[in-house]
């Protein structure tokens, strides 16, 4: 049985807004920190207004959501992380900063707690080098929008013990997730596919091929897809989309996972995606998927 | 707008190849023309003189719209448009209609094609005159990768399959799609991206090389 009952969720975006809801939502204890009290105050309302549409919708109690949102604590003090048996980090795609980050975390967190990265392409053994715990620390890969999605990929680094996975994994299958462990490899299972897969799809846009709604609607009524890739790129946002092919072609030299230029210019336009009102498709409102 | 068309019909036709309400809608004094089958490129080019037509659509196989118009550096473009039903493989025909134009197709041809197809159910997805279109063009490379990833081990088949699927909401995962629909037809379409396009990403997989010579050993091409 898993020991594991307060979690610290490290970034407020939207992968970090969506697993603190999961873990809410699964009755933990969950402190979520942003150095941006704003970045704090949109995720939470966005966790509000997503369990106000389950409730409408039935899929949640009434008297379950001040219960939920009474386990969410928003917090700009990494301190505030000390009595978390786990810490998940969700902050971008940069080693350095994960490095700092965790530094920071091991003087903070009591020598048990389990640290873990979202990351999507760096290597856990290479986040995990600079943690202080590397023996403590595993890959915790949740799927966008993590709020709906029940995939985890689960991939120790070459230090992770055996302990620490079991504790990770059943965990997880607490918090009524489906962990699949999966190789410390760039992009593990799902983002070796899909970051080459939306850049083809960009370059689509690039070279006139089709228009964003066009292929969308394409591969939804041709694949039976939930999401069309245009789509899910601008649920990703455009500069992580950016960051996460740094990460993987820097890591695999793969040409389709190179950033496509369009990508570039998109960011300076300030089209960053659904977060930014703009990306491949206009919207009007920063509501959380599902929401 | 006139939507109204004139089916004819000249071989076996990939998209059309069953009851359906658009060839059921088709009307002998139609407007406009639709060539289905496979030699619905040698039927167009027989035809004469189309030009009154509100739209005329031409179905294709894995060839370019412009194999059977004749291209005019990039000014080509009338009422002549591509039409492909999507379907992989073995499978039976999606309700997605790649609706392939030239630079200068009137947009009146399009409206007017679009009309027609939706009104029998269809769904219509614009699209250039590129080798593979959107649909193969996207997912023929990240089949490939998820054969190329099986042969490196990366994952169990089940294993690959499942995170696909619950990770990114798939109905069905690549590896157990390809199994269904036939790896060897997969094949035929990665081997004629690959010798348009050049890209080494369109290349077939081993697996689906395997799958192609055991087929002609036994027999069929």
């Amino acid at each position: 049985m898993s020991d594991i009952e307060t979690i610290g969720i490290a970034g407020a975006g939207t992968m970090g807004a969506g697993i603190a809801l999961v873990c809410a939502r699964a009755g933990f204890r969950t402190r979520v920190f942003d150095m941006q009290p704003s970045a704090l105050e949109r995720a939470r309302d966005q966790a509000g207004a997503f369990l106000r549409k389950s409730v409408e919708r039935g899929k949640l109690a009434a008297e379950r959501l001040p219960q939920i949102m009474g386990l969410w604590h928003g917090s700009t003090r990494l301190e505030d992380f000390a009595d978390c048996a786990l810490v998940i980090e969700a902050v971008f795609e940069s080693l350095p900063v994960k490095h700092q980050l965790f530094g920071q975390l091991d003087k903070i967190c009591a020598p048990q707690a389990l640290f873990a990265s979202n990351t999507s392409t760096l290597s856990i053994t290479g986040i995990a080098g600079g943690s202080g715990r590397a023996d403590r620390f595993i890959g915790m890969h949740f799927c966008l929008p993590a709020q709906l999605m029940k995939l985890v990929e689960i991939s120790p680094g070459l230090a992770t013990s055996q302990q620490t996975f079991a504790r990770a994994w059943d965990w997880c299958e607490r918090l009524g997730q489906q962990p699949v462990k999966t190789q410390d490899t760039p992009g593990f299972v799902l983002n070796y596919f899909l970051i080459p897969f939306h850049n083809d799809a960009i370059r689509l846009v690039e070279q006139g091929v089709a228009e964003p709604a066009d292929i969308d609607l394409a591969i939804k009524t041709a694949m039976g897809y939930a999401m069309g890739p245009m789509e899910l790129l601008d649920l990703v946002g455009i500069d992580t989309q950016k960051l996460l092919c740094e990460a993987l072609y820097d890591a695999t030299g793969e040409p389709r996972a190179a950033c496509p230029a369009l990508v570039k210019r998109m960011i300076a336009a300030g089209w960053l995606g659904k977060k930014s009102g703009r990306g491949f498709h206009p919207y009007q409102d920063d509501k959380m998927f599902g929401a | 707008m006139d939507s109204s068309y004139k089916i004819i019909q000249a071989g076996d036709s990939r998209s059309f190849d069953g009851p359906h309400p658009f060839v059921d809608n088709s009307d002998p004094q139609g407007a406009a023309r639709v060539f289905i089958g496979q030699h619905a490129g040698s039927a167009f080019a027989a035809a004469g003189p189309l030009d009154a037509c509100p739209f005329i659509a031409i179905e294709l196989g894995q060839e370019c719209l412009g194999e059977h118009t004749g291209e005019d550096g990039g000014r080509e473009g009338s009422n002549v448009l591509g039409l492909a039903r999507f379907r992989l493989g073995s499978a039976p025909p999606t309700a997605l209609v790649e609706l392939v134009r030239q630079p200068q197709t009137r947009p009146a041809a399009i409206a007017a094609a679009r009309a027609a197809l939706t009104a029998a159910g269809l769904k219509v997805a614009i699209c250039g005159d590129f080798p593979g279109r959107i649909v193969d063009r996207l997912i023929r490379p990240y089949l490939n990768a998820a054969l190329r990833r099986l042969d490196e081990r990366l994952a169990s088949a089940q294993d690959l399959d499942k995170t696909l699927c619950l990770g990114l909401g798939y109905p069905e995962g690549p590896i157990a799609l390809l199994e269904r629909t036939g790896l060897a037809q997969h094949h035929d379409v990665t081997q004629a991206l690959y010798r348009a396009l050049g890209e080494p990403a369109y290349a077939p997989a081993r697996r689906a090389q395997v799958a192609k010579a055991r087929q002609r050993r036994a027999g069929f091409n």
